[in-house]
């Protein structure tokens, strides 16, 4: 019963990792602010629910299991909502995507550096 | 395996400041920051647990709640037609009201 | 420690004050998780709450009315650069004489933290050591610096404070509806998300605030925390909303009943025979005494930096929403 806890929380940061490090090369390989918004809000939030399971499955005991548990869901809140309010303030402030490769990209953004 | 989750947290944050210095729009660094504030909650339940003191768990459950206010905030006024004395950008919003 | 230095290198570089600040979250992050390893873990959480929070937002709202790209420079600040480096290197020489991190016979171990160390439990009773000397064997710097946090309250409403006429009053109450209408369809999404997070970070407020005695946390870290809910409230709903929950001199009054309460305690213990801020003479039982003084002063410095983190806030935003109104009228 031990060892099978341990595995499984081992399997569960492995793939936790695994997925923030994807996460990460993508927010750097890919071409556009709409595609890395695809990268980054997916992988994070998945990657965070993993790596707490694999936390919790580690250490059960009493208040630490809830403090892990309220990290969660107000992860799965926060996470998609901060995206989603990124996304649209990017929308608002006519930031064009790139649809096409060979598209002249139309970034009539007013927030150029 | 927990200083292996570690260290790839780690590497992901460096990815994160490259793309707060290098991104070329205002929201791709906004992006990275909130990447950033997310593995960094991450980062201190790890350390937390590897250093046997999980009272650091409640820096990680308000670390979470003011990653979410800043970048709200900082969306809230990142609206162009706010900034004082930029005059071309108001005619833009003017005429696209 | 290498990222701090780079990211200040680039917080330096930079024109776009925008991204100057996002630079200032990130290193503000970088501190804090450079103090968890370190195992410091109440100066972790009040540099998350902070400087990753509060910082960025007054900051970014103070950079709404000054404009956003940074002036040139007009001449190449070579001298200045050079006594930088003098000075630097002569901190640098004077330090490597200090004894090793972490030695046993550092004198800076040897006189003060000992006693603390081994004492408090006996005499104060409480499980959290930087609690017990931050409230109670220093309780008088702690009381200077709740003050000094109301001064900066008060310097603000010096300078900022713009005075509303019952006209712009009224005004606000009948733009209110309207308002809310078009605001409705933008911010659909977060006004529900964040309609079900306030009251959970208010209650964690709370939480951090009394479980100071037990972990990490006390009346600075709860007061950052609680006004950071306030000002999410403030940005999704609107500046007049948020003033007709929040009227300023309610706000006012607060900010004084902590530095106020705080006193009070202090003149208490006087008026029972013992020193200011001495806890022992509240209670029969000095121990009991320690834990309701601490209680006491934990709540005055958390409900001060509450009311002075919003009226800071009500005052930067107002008068950038007063500049704006009066911009649109006028073109």
């Amino acid at each position: 019963m031990d060892t099978l806890m341990d595995i499984s929380s081992a399997v569960f940061l492995l793939i936790g990792s695994f997925l923030c490090v994807s996460g990460g090369v993508g927010i750097l390989r890919f071409p556009d602010f709409y595609t890395r918004m695809h990268a980054v809000g997916v992988t994070e939030t998945l990657a965070t629910a993993m790596i707490l399971i694999g936390l919790m499955l580690q250490n059960p005991d009493g208040l630490v299991l809830l403090k892990l548990i309220i990290i969660l869901l107000m992860t799965l809140f926060i996470s998609p909502t901060a995206s989603h309010a990124l996304a649209n303030a990017a929308m608002q402030n006519k930031l064009m995507p790139k649809l096409d490769k060979n598209d002249v990209n139309e970034k009539e953004t007013s927030s150029n550096p | 395996m927990l200083i292996a989750a570690t260290i790839a947290i780690l590497v992901v944050m460096i990815m994160a400041i490259l793309r707060t210095i290098m991104g070329p729009t205002l929201y791709d660094r906004i992006l990275a920051v909130n990447l950033f504030g997310t593995k960094t909650v991450l980062l201190i339940s790890l350390l937390g647990f590897l250093m046997g003191r999980p009272e650091f768990l409640d820096i990680a459950i308000v670390y979470a709640l003011i990653n979410f206010i800043s970048v709200i905030g900082v969306l809230h006024y990142s609206d162009a037609s706010i900034f004082k004395g930029d005059d071309q950008q108001k005619k833009i919003m003017k005429k696209n009201s | 420690m290498a990222f701090l230095v780079a990211t200040a290198i680039a917080i330096v570089r930079m024109k776009d004050l925008f991204s100057v600040i996002m630079l200032l979250g990130i290193y503000s992050l970088l501190s804090a998780c450079f103090f968890v390893a370190m195992d410091a873990v109440d100066v972790a959480f009040t540099e998350a709450a902070v400087g990753a929070g509060i910082s960025t937002l007054l900051m970014l709202v103070a950079i709404t009315m000054t404009g956003r790209a940074e002036n040139p420079s007009r001449h190449k600040p070579v001298l200045a650069l050079v006594v930088v480096t003098i000075t630097g290197s002569l901190l640098v020489y004077g330090t490597l004489d200090m004894p090793y991190f972490g030695l046993a016979e550092d004198p800076v171990h040897l006189h003060v933290a000992p006693r603390y160390i081994n004492d408090s439990m006996q005499e104060v009773g409480v499980p959290n050591i930087v609690t017990s000397v931050l409230a109670s064997y220093r309780a008088f710097d702690t009381f200077g610096e709740v003050v000094v946090i109301f001064t900066a309250g008060i310097g603000v409403l010096a300078l900022l404070s713009v005075v509303r006429l019952p006209k712009d009053v009224a005004k606000d109450i009948s733009g209110i509806d309207s308002f809310n209408k078009c605001m409705h369809e933008e911010h659909l999404i977060l006004r529900i998300v964040a309609k079900m997070l306030i009251p959970f970070i208010l209650l964690f407020a709370l939480y951090v605030q009394f479980h100071g005695d037990y972990g990490p946390g006390g009346g600075f870290q709860a007061g950052v925390i609680f006004a950071a809910a306030i000002i999410l409230y403030t940005m999704l709903f609107g500046m007049s909303t948020a003033r007709r929950v929040i009227n300023q001199s309610f706000i006012q009054l607060l900010a004084a009943t902590g530095v106020l309460l705080y006193g009070i305690v202090g003149v208490i213990s006087l008026l029972n025979g013992k020193n200011f801020l001495d806890y022992s003479a509240l209670s029969t039982d000095p121990v009991a005494g320690q834990h309701l003084g601490i209680l006491l002063i934990e709540l005055g410095v958390g409900i001060t930096v509450t009311a002075v983190m919003v009226i800071i806030f009500f005052n930067f935003a107002g008068r950038r929403n007063d500049q704006q109104n009066k911009e649109n009228n006028d073109s």
